[in-house]
């Protein structure tokens, strides 16, 4: 009840009227009764409203808190992020492109073999026909001959390929890692939203439950970011044995 | 180095057990088993006289350096040589895995020479040790 209200109240008029009577009958300290009591009315209106804001002045307070965090993900851990998932297209494209480079060198050693074997094998089924003259078995064996020694060359040159291709994969390891990062820092700052909703009063305690060990696999860092590395992380293969060496390895 | 060792390669993604099983095929190894993390991989050294394990560091669960640590403490498998294959670079972890007593440390990403490089020191120290 406002104050507005509490001085239109019933009680209010009851006093009100009781004073002018009191007034009116000559009958001092009934009147200063009646006047008192109107005035504790009102008081009591006051100290609740008093209460009331006092109460929203904390909620604020507790609420700059939050923003203060949500200020810092929006100023750091967001920016963050971006050059992570950015450093995850840039891992995906290498990638892609080692595999399709691969391919594009391999096709034709294929297509070389290919070629070449299908060329044999039409002079053989003619040789085993009892087609072919001898000039033409000649030149059969000599492409026979040609072919078996580029063979073992070719196949290992694909074989190469293939290993790149394989090797190329290993993005979805180190993106993977990445992106589970970047979807944890999307929960907390879903966890801070609903906070925030939270402290506005639509949402209670229980249907908000907090997920405690949400930044699970503390400590540990995860792929290094080109440009975001940590202090102490080292930069290659060579840094790393040269670390363990230091360490009697 | 015995071509026909049994191995256990640990890693929480597929891709990256698939990758590391072609490599070590690639090097005359073809007997290797696989497990995504230190919990499944533990009951398995136990129970599966293997004779060499190569582990990922970050993973749910039991993570690598755990399970080095386990098999350190294990009676049976204490002397088991262990290879960590990890995106964690950080001094402080590299130390760390040194004096959990792992043998060797391979940084991802990483090259097809580098794993084989590791995995022959690894097994001409424990040659020229024993």
């Amino acid at each position: 009840m406002s104050f507005r209200e509490s001085i239109l109240s019933e009680r209010c008029l009851e006093q009100a009227r009781a004073l002018v009577s009191s007034i009116e009958r000559g009958e001092e300290d009934a009147a200063v009764d009646h006047l008192r009591e109107i005035s504790r009315i009102n008081e009591t209106q006051m100290f609740q409203e008093l209460g009331r804001l006092t109460r929203e002045l904390h909620d604020t307070l507790v609420g700059f808190g939050v923003d203060a965090n949500i200020s810092e993900m929006a100023e750091h851990d967001i920016p963050d992020a971006r050059d992570r998932l950015a450093h995850v297209i840039n891992v995906t494209d290498q990638a892609a492109h080692t595999t399709l480079t691969a391919v594009e060198e391999a096709i034709p050693v294929c297509e070389e073999l290919e070629n070449s074997a299908s060329k044999i094998e039409l002079q053989w089924k003619r040789f085993i026909s009892r087609d072919l003259s001898a000039d033409e078995f000649r030149e059969l064996s000599r492409e026979i001959g040609g072919h078996l020694e580029i063979s073992s060359d070719r196949y290992s040159k694909i074989k190469e390929h293939l290993n790149s291709i394989l090797m190329a994969q290993d993005f979805q390891d180190i993106t993977g890692q990445i992106i589970r990062r970047v979807i944890s820092l999307v929960q907390d700052v879903e966890d801070k939203l609903v906070g925030l909703i939270k402290l506005s009063g639509s949402l209670d305690d229980e249907e908000y439950k907090r997920n405690e060990n949400r930044s699970a696999r503390q400590g540990l860092e995860g792929p290094q970011v080109p440009g975001k590395e940590s202090d102490t992380a080292l930069k290659n293969q060579d840094e790393v044995d040269d670390l363990l060496s230091s360490l009697g390895f | 180095m015995n071509k026909d060792m049994k191995i256990l390669i640990v890693d929480d993604f597929s891709t990256m057990r698939r990758i590391i099983k072609n490599l070590l095929r690639d090097l005359g190894f073809n007997n290797t088993s696989e497990a995504d993390d230190g919990n499944t991989a533990l009951p398995m050294l136990k129970s599966g006289d293997f004779d060499f394990l190569v582990t990922d560091w970050n993973m749910p669960g039991m993570q690598g350096i755990d399970l080095l640590k386990a098999v350190r403490a294990d009676e049976k498998l204490a002397s088991l040589p262990v290879l960590l294959v990890t995106a964690e670079a950080k001094k402080e972890q590299i130390v760390e895995a040194a004096q959990a007593g792992v043998n060797g440390y391979v940084v991802k990403p990483f090259n097809a020479a580098t794993l084989k490089e590791k995995i022959e020191k690894i097994f001409e120290r424990i040659e020229a040790s024993q």
